[in-house]
């Protein structure tokens, strides 16, 4: 692995700019006053009832997301830059699924290969022909960034089924600015607290053309056995709309209503936490008993709003990733800002002879896999580890891509042995609706293992706030 | 040909009905040589029903009702004129692109045995005549026999069994045309098999597009291209994505269903 990129020290040792003044502060801080800091920040974090699920883990099945106090710092025209490429990419990503779901330009270019679209189990085929309202899809996307120099960056992934992670962003600054107050008053950081409001205009700019007046959102959960519970009813409760379950919407005469202790209310925007399987049993999966029957013709017919819509999966698989660059190219005719990590393809024959001469340095993912589920980290694998992995990868070959491990920066963080540089990544949420919204930031997690580079929750990955200076 | 269908399906419930959505692709649509003279359904909810066209052309009802006993009837019916074309479907109106008909469900997916059929009969460059001989082989190989399968038996299981209905002879000509690269989708509607005779089931074909002629139609149960004795209803990926009615409901507890399809010539 090539040297780390420390985002505060910098190449020569030197602190860098927008760190400035949280290095001198850091000199300020005794032990207790951090002891005391990181108990007051658990103390916010379980009052709010910010916990998280892990699959697969019987003994603590709620967890509270670690949290460090040292913040992550963009100074503003670095985050210029960053913000420009992240709104190109989204952009190009709304255009790509709509084009995949009507005249599928760029599979008659031949630019992406028509098989990967068509037989791709995140390709829903009953999307084609739908023109939602403004012609988007995605209007809440998660783009997974990670830095390895001061000027470089990476897309690692998109995601634009249904991010989560937002609550931690907007929780992670209410408790900075808790503990710290008089951080925020020695220099302007952009303010990420009025996302909930960003993301009501951008639900109601988005309601179908058959609602007058002021349209109503509501937040569809699968319910509270749900990972992510806790996101779903935190943004109702900060935007003030309803949460639903599936019982609680029904269609009747060609709209959607919400059960209310008085009359049933029409339902025009639907922000639906469920997945694309789930949400109509007379379209997708049958057996659905957390959907609502018929929201999806409703749907088809612009009577309502599905937020995202069906299908768009597509965008943000894994096996299309690799294509994501030339995606841009031809819906925005621009070089891409912000570049994808360079990516073997397992299932092409040469590309997988590489991968498996190479996986003691490579990660391995899974195509259809997600948080950090099922891949392997080569560099900090055992060697039994990499063997078990091999014969996996050997049998289902076009079920991996794999990508060289990267050197990704590190931010100084709070560990049992003082501070110490960790590994992040980052997340901006970007919303599209009247306009393209970027949060200024997004959600930084940070691997607290030593050395780690994996730095999902469910593998025990914490949070920081993130800043963009203001000029 | 003029024909009169009339298509009754009936549920009866041992409880009343506390609410039910119903998805119906009861409607023909009008192509070049398919006219309907009227057409109407009948069904609880059906005046307020959310009525669209989908995105394979499709015309989809879309109906609620609530607190009611059954049983319940939904009636489609009406008059259709029809010539026959040898059963090249022109001037049908549908927006999705050719490739989406490529796509492999769990219903269409190729076996060892069916892609045997497909190079057999779909290697030479001139596809039709591989199109018949395909529909031919499968209604050779496949016997006409109810309740030999069921709603979601798979075009392999069908062709490996031996037996099934039109669903399943579609579904394995569907699946071995696609195999080739051969966009081909699948087609409900009815047949007039003779006067005054009714049936339990609509029935069901395949279409496949040929390069210079467009979507043709091909119904392997009957080893014949449609003619002026079909009526072709609605076009999807498969028979789960065009089922003639899906629903969902809360109360009534078990439910029996009858379906009745009367096609008859019409006097002009």
């Amino acid at each position: 692995m090539s040297t780390v990129f420390n985002e505060m020290q910098g190449k020569g040792g030197a602190v860098r700019e927008p760190y400035a003044l949280i290095e001198q502060w850091l000199k300020t801080l005794s032990p207790k006053d951090v002891e005391r800091a990181l108990k007051e920040a658990e103390a916010i974090f379980r009052r709010q009832g910010i916990t998280f699920a892990v699959y697969g883990d019987n003994q603590a099945s709620e967890r509270l997301i670690p949290f460090d106090i040292i913040p992550r710092i963009f100074a503003a025209a670095e985050w210029r830059r960053l913000s420009a490429g992240i709104e190109q990419r989204v952009r190009a990503l709304n255009a790509f699924i709509h084009d995949l779901y009507h005249r599928q330009e760029i599979l008659r270019a031949g630019r992406v290969p028509q098989d990967i679209i068509i037989q791709n189990e995140a390709f829903v085929p009953e999307m084609v022909g739908v023109m939602p309202s403004r012609g988007i899809y995605a209007h809440i996307i998660g783009i997974d960034i990670v830095r390895v120099a001061e000027n470089e960056f990476y897309v690692l992934e998109d995601n634009c089924r249904t991010p989560s992670g937002v609550s931690y962003m907007l929780e992670d600054r209410e408790a900075m600015m808790y503990l710290f107050p008089e951080l925020f008053s020695q220099q302007r950081i952009a303010p990420v607290e009025n996302y909930p409001a960003m993301l009501r205009q951008t639900l109601e700019s988005v309601a179908p053309a058959a609602c007058k007046g002021e349209p109503t959102v509501v937040i569809l959960t699968p319910g509270i056995h749900n990972s992510a519970f806790f996101e779903h009813a935190f943004l109702a409760d900060e935007m003030g709309v309803e949460l639903c379950e599936g019982n609680d919407l029904f269609v009747s005469d060609g709209y959607l209503y919400m059960r209310t202790t008085q009359e049933p209310k029409r339902v025009d925007v639907v922000y639906r936490r469920i997945d694309d399987a789930y949400l109509d049993p007379l379209t997708f999966r049958p057996d659905s008993a957390i959907g609502v029957p018929g929201i999806f013709d409703l749907y088809r017919a612009g009577r309502v709003t599905l937020v995202n819509a069906p299908g768009t999966g597509i965008a943000d698989d894994k096996s299309i990733y690799t294509y994501i660059p030339d995606v841009i190219e031809f819906y925005t005719g621009e070089k891409p800002l912000l570049k994808n990590v360079p990516t073997w393809r397992c299932g092409e024959k040469q590309d997988l002879a590489y991968v498996l001469d190479h996986l003691p340095e490579l990660v391995v993912k899974e195509v259809h896999g997600s948080g950090g589920y099922g891949m392997l980290v080569g560099p900090t694998s055992s060697r039994r580890e990499i063997e078990e992995f091999r014969h996996r990868l050997k049998a289902r070959p076009k079920n991996y891509i794999a990508q060289p491990t990267l050197a990704l920066s590190a931010v100084p963080t709070f560990t049992k042995s003082g501070v110490a540089p960790r590994h992040v990544d980052l997340r901006p949420f970007v919303l599209s609706g009247d306009r393209v919204r970027v949060t200024p930031g997004g959600l930084t997690r940070v691997a607290l293992k030593k050395n780690s580079l994996v730095v999902n929750s469910s593998q025990g990955g914490g949070t920081k706030d993130t800043w963009v200076l203001e000029d | 040909m003029r024909l009169f269908i009339r298509h009754e399906t009936q549920y009866d419930y041992d409880m009343p009905i506390a609410y039910s959505a119903q998805r119906l692709y009861l409607w023909p649509v009008d192509f070049a040589t398919q006219k309907t003279v009227s057409w109407a359904i009948e069904a609880p909810g059906i005046e307020k029903a959310l009525n669209y066209f989908d995105g394979f052309g499709n015309r989809v009802h879309m109906l609620t009702f609530q607190a009611i006993r059954g049983p319940v009837s939904i009636v489609a019916e009406g008059i259709v004129d029809c010539t026959d074309a040898a059963g090249v479907v022109r001037g049908l109106h549908s927006p999705a692109p050719d490739a989406i008909f490529l796509r492999l469900t769990k219903s269409t997916t190729p076996n060892a045995a069916i892609r045997a059929l497909t190079d057999k009969h779909l290697s030479a460059k001139d596809i039709l005549p591989g199109l018949h001989g395909l529909m031919n082989d499968i209604h050779i190989k496949v016997a006409y026999e109810l309740g030999a399968t069921h709603a979601h038996t798979t075009a392999a299981e069908a062709f490996a069994d031996g037996r099934g209905v039109c669903q399943d002879h579609a579904h394995i000509f569907i699946a071995a045309a696609r195999a080739a690269g051969i966009p081909a989708r699948y087609v409900t509607g009815y047949l007039v098999t003779g006067m005054g005779a009714s049936s339990t089931a609509a029935h069901a074909w395949a279409e496949a597009l040929v390069p210079d002629l467009g979507w043709v139609g091909f119904d392997p149960a009957n080893n014949t291209c449609p003619t002026d004795n079909y009526v072709r209803v609605a076009a999807g990926i498969d028979a789960a994505g065009v089922t003639p009615i899906r629903g969902s409901r809360r109360g009534g507890a078990m439910e029996r269903m009858r379906v009745e399809v009367r096609v008859e010539i019409a006097q002009q």
